[in-house]
């Protein structure tokens, strides 16, 4: 759907929606939007991205298609939150590069990372991998310094990206700006206990629905494992990162080191949630969601699922012969990961948690 | 007598003898249906609509009133027994089955409990867009989640619902149901029951028979809920013998956009705005006093004052004042800079509505427009005035709204005794027919309406009337 039609389309069931609000106790995107009275593009956006998919305005709308006011709320707010990935991404020109960015294009990239890899290890290494015996030397590998310069240059140039797009999406969104929101602290809290404990994927005391009434918890819990496995892994290099940097330690650490337990219970967390994930995806009714997004989220799920994959063998065969081919694997997929994290599913969690923001200032004024 | 319409040969594969056949799957008969489940009995239920508009009228539902003595999760307060009769009698002008009414009163006080058994979920009360917090329970997500709720408990419970099933022909012979013909998908199937459920609704989606009864007015009007209920079983009862309630002509009916759909518009096309501005009819003139009281107590007048108007249309008129005080409308207003040009949008003779408005302005007393209290804003020398809310409508854009008369359902239904069993004309019961909800409403309302009691009705009827055609296909 071209992008002046979505928005009329958006503009048509909030409009509806309006008139009606038999779903204002679901979630907080009814409550929002009874207190607008039209629907300009960052009034939709921001209601996008407040929706949580749970899916009950769906199954609870007399007018959903094939009524002929043709009401779908949770798909029309998927599909405009995924143009705003794609509009508040920078720099824009790769956020538009990324945006029918697919499952084979993610993998595709991380396969082609991969081989640039291995062949500049194997030009560095005259022809041959490094074979390092037996004492888990990463560094001998990829050097040291290249492990930093390639991974601290991608994984700044995400943060950079992703914190433009954040800022950029909360200015549209909220003409008060940020200099006022130190003193919300009210608000900021509301909003981070509902980011960190998906309180919209239960809000309405039940959880969120896969196909009419049909509830389960099981989105929410994987989507717990996912997110805090992910944090653990970011825990567990950052100390590995001071280890080296402040203290001097070198890797590999011990098996009960805590990089190296944070990393292992951070990755079975991503395996578990991101396999639970991919799989309730499956369960769903496909009308609840944007098919054109498909693509996007499965390949954040898979780079994701395929990183947590290497790492957790890495460190299981690290000692082994394989480790050097697994290594440069590794370092491709999380590369691929670190490079389409800005324009792709990642940034729900970003632009979500601003939206809850931005509700909890309001309904806190109210 | 025996009534079949025995057009197309019967299939057979439907010869199962069920203990209780429920007519018509909208609220009444989803509450009737696992009722009689519960009471051992097996359960067919028929529904015309396919599954994705089952539900009836009940699917745009958005709350049932309670009776409860105090402070609950859903509701405010108290709501006392003679209360709710009060509110009843006065709606209805006392005219009323005063036992039937207690009984459902009093039944109602039960209900939120019991519908939570099935899944059905409600709104807290510390929210709400009206104020109905302390006599309304309020369904979360409204009708179509409470009626899903139910199917999916119907389900669960072993009950066999059948969509797409139009039943076309009953069977019954002094008083005693014994199977019912029914069209699936140009199929015809006899079923049979040992006790059947009548609860199809009203006949406010049977064009043909509106006419019969308005004339080519009925053309106009616009059906709010849905399209499936045609009267069929109701006309069948009564043909079979049954006794009537309540006349031919009554509906409830309000002021709805002339731009909603023919059917299933629902609660987005009312419009909000009449008691804030003036209403016209097509000749450009105004008709009635729009600030006679609270729109919520006078607005279910309007489909008929509209239903009187040349060509069945009116136009609701407001200025920018005013724009902001009303709950938004689904379709956009006409919106012109003068009163002229509003009138071409609105096809209107621009010199009369002109002389209309202008006649308006310079009646409009001076006073404290408050639209929370009947404020003293009022007209002197008008026919007929407006006595409250008056503002002159000065102030461009100027909004027209286009009215037409929604048909929310019809009064006509068939009587029934405390036991939900029908009443033939001989004035003794059905031997195995009972009814339930919109179809025998109208011997607790026989005109006159007050906000979700028609689920309330349905509701406790249901229950009681599952409950009754269990026992009776036990015996
Ligand atoms: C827009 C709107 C809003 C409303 N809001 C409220 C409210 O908030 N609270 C309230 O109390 N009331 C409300 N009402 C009134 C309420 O809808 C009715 O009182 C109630 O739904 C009646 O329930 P029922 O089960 O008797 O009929 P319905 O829910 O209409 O069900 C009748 C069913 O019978 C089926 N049927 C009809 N004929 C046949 C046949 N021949 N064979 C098989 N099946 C058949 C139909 O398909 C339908 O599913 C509203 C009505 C409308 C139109
Ligand atoms: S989704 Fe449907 S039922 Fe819910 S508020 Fe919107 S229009 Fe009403
Ligand atoms: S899908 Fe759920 S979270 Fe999204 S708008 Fe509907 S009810 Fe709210």
């Amino acid at each position: 759907m071209p992008a002046d039609e979505l928005i009329r389309h958006g503009q048509h069931v909030m409009t509806v929606c309006n008139a009606c609000r038999y779903c204002e106790q679901y979630c907080p995107v009814f409550p929002a939007m009874e207190q607008r009275l039209t629907f300009a593009t960052a009034d939709l956006t921001y209601l996008a991205n407040l929706c949580h998919n749970c899916g009950e305005c769906l199954y609870a709308c007399q007018y959903a298609p094939p009524h002929e006011f043709g009401i779908d709320v949770p798909r029309t707010l998927a599909k405009i939150r995924a143009r705003s990935y794609e509009d508040y991404g920078w720099p824009p020109f790769l956020a538009v590069a990324f945006r029918r960015h697919n499952l084979l294009t993610g993998t595709g990239l991380a396969a082609g990372l991969i081989a640039l890899m291995f062949a500049a290890t194997l030009v560095g290494n005259g022809g041959t991998l490094p074979r390092p015996a037996g004492d888990s030397d990463f560094y001998a590998v990829v050097p040291h310094d290249v492990m930093v310069v390639l991974f601290g240059g991608v994984f700044l140039f995400a943060l950079t990206a992703l914190w433009i797009g954040a800022v950029r999406f909360w200015r549209d969104l909220d003409m008060e700006g940020v200099a006022t929101l130190a003193r919300d602290f009210r608000a900021l809290g509301r909003a981070l206990r509902d980011a960190l404990t998906l309180r919209h994927l239960h809000g309405s005391g039940a959880d969120c629905t896969s196909a009419e009434e049909t509830r389960t918890p099981w989105r929410r819990w994987f989507h717990h494992c996912t997110f805090y496995g992910f944090l653990s892994c970011f825990a567990s290099t950052s100390v590995a990162a001071i280890y080296h940097t402040v203290f001097g330690w070198q890797a590999p650490y011990a098996y009960t080191s805590l990089p190296v337990l944070l990393g292992t219970a951070g990755g079975a967390g991503l395996l578990v949630g991101l396999a639970g994930l991919l799989m309730e995806r499956r369960r769903r009714d496909p009308a609840l969601g944007d098919p054109a997004q498909d693509g996007l989220d499965q390949s954040f799920i898979a780079l994701l699922f395929l990183a947590a994959l290497t790492g957790l063998l890495l460190l299981v065969l690290r000692e082994r012969a394989v480790m050097s081919a697994l290594l440069i694997v590794h370092l491709g997929v999380v590369l691929a990961l670190f490079l389409t994290l800005p324009y792709g599913k990642f940034v729900h969690g970003i632009y979500r948690t601003a939206a809850l923001v931005k509700y909890a200032r309001e309904s806190l004024r109210v | 007598m025996t009534h079949i319409i025995d057009a197309m040969p019967l299939v057979g594969d439907e010869q199962e003898l069920y203990d209780v056949a429920v007519l018509g799957g909208g609220n009444a008969g989803l509450c009737a249906a696992p009722a009689a489940r519960e009471a051992g009995a097996s359960v067919v239920v028929l529904e015309s609509a396919p599954r994705h508009y089952r539900g009836g009228n009940s699917r745009h539902t958005r709350n049932l009133r309670c009776m409860h003595a105090g402070p609950s999760q859903l509701l405010t307060e108290s709501y006392a027994e003679d209360e709710f009769l009060s509110d009843l009698l006065r709606v209805t002008g006392n005219n009323t089955d005063e036992g039937l009414a207690r009984l459902v009163i009093r039944g109602s006080a039960g209900c939120p409990e019991w519908m939570r058994r099935f899944g059905v979920r409600f709104q807290s009360s510390l929210r709400g867009t009206l104020h109905l917090d302390r006599t309304n329970a309020f369904f979360l997500g409204g009708g179509k989640a409470l009626m899903n709720s139910y199917y999916a408990a119907a389900e669960r419970l072993g009950i066999r619902v059948m969509y797409d099933t139009e039943v076309v022909g009953l069977d019954v012979l002094d008083g005693r149901f014994r199977g019912a013909t029914a069209l699936a998908g140009g199929r015809s199937l006899a079923i049979r029951a040992k006790a059947a459920v009548i609860a199809a609704g009203g006949f406010e989606s049977n064009l043909d028979w509106l006419r019969e009864v308005w004339g080519e007015a009925a053309d106009n009007f616009i059906i709010r809920g849905t399209p499936y209920n045609t009267g069929t079983l109701l006309r069948l009862m009564l043909d079979a013998g049954a006794q009537s309630v309540g006349n031919e002509r009554d509906c409830h009916a309000i002021a709805v956009d002339a731009r909603a759909p023919k059917f299933d518009g629902g609660i987005v096309t009312r419009l909000d705005c009449v008691s804030l501005g003036i209403v016209v009819n097509k000749h450009g003139e105004r008709f009635y006093d729009e600030g006679e009281d609270f729109w919520p107590k006078r607005y279910a007048i309007w489909g008929s004052l509209v239903a009187r108007q040349p060509d069945q249309i009116a136009f609701s008129i407001v200025d920018a004042k005013t724009a902001d005080k009303f709950m938004p409308s689904v379709f956009p207003p006409m919106a012109a800079n003068s009163i002229r040009g509003l009138a071409l949008l609105l096809n209107l003779l621009p010199d009369t509505l002109d002389a209309t408005v202008a006649a308006f302005n310079a009646a409009v007393r001076p006073g404290r427009f408050d639209h929370a209290v009947l404020d003293d804003c009022r007209t002197d020398g008008l026919t007929p005035e407006k006595t409250h809310w008056a503002q002159r409508i000065d102030s461009p854009p100027f909004w027209g709204y286009p009215l037409r008369p929604g048909i929310t359902f019809t009064y006509l239904g068939l009587k029934v005794d405390e036991r939900a069993q029908v009443l033939m004309r001989g004035g003794e019961p059905a031997r195995n027919i009972y009814a339930a909800g919109e179809v025998m409403a109208g011997n607790i309302l026989r005109k006159g309406y007050i906000a979700g009691v028609g689920m309330t009705i349905g509701t406790v009827f249901g229950r009681l009337a599952g409950e009754e055609a269990a026992r009776h296909a036990s015996r």
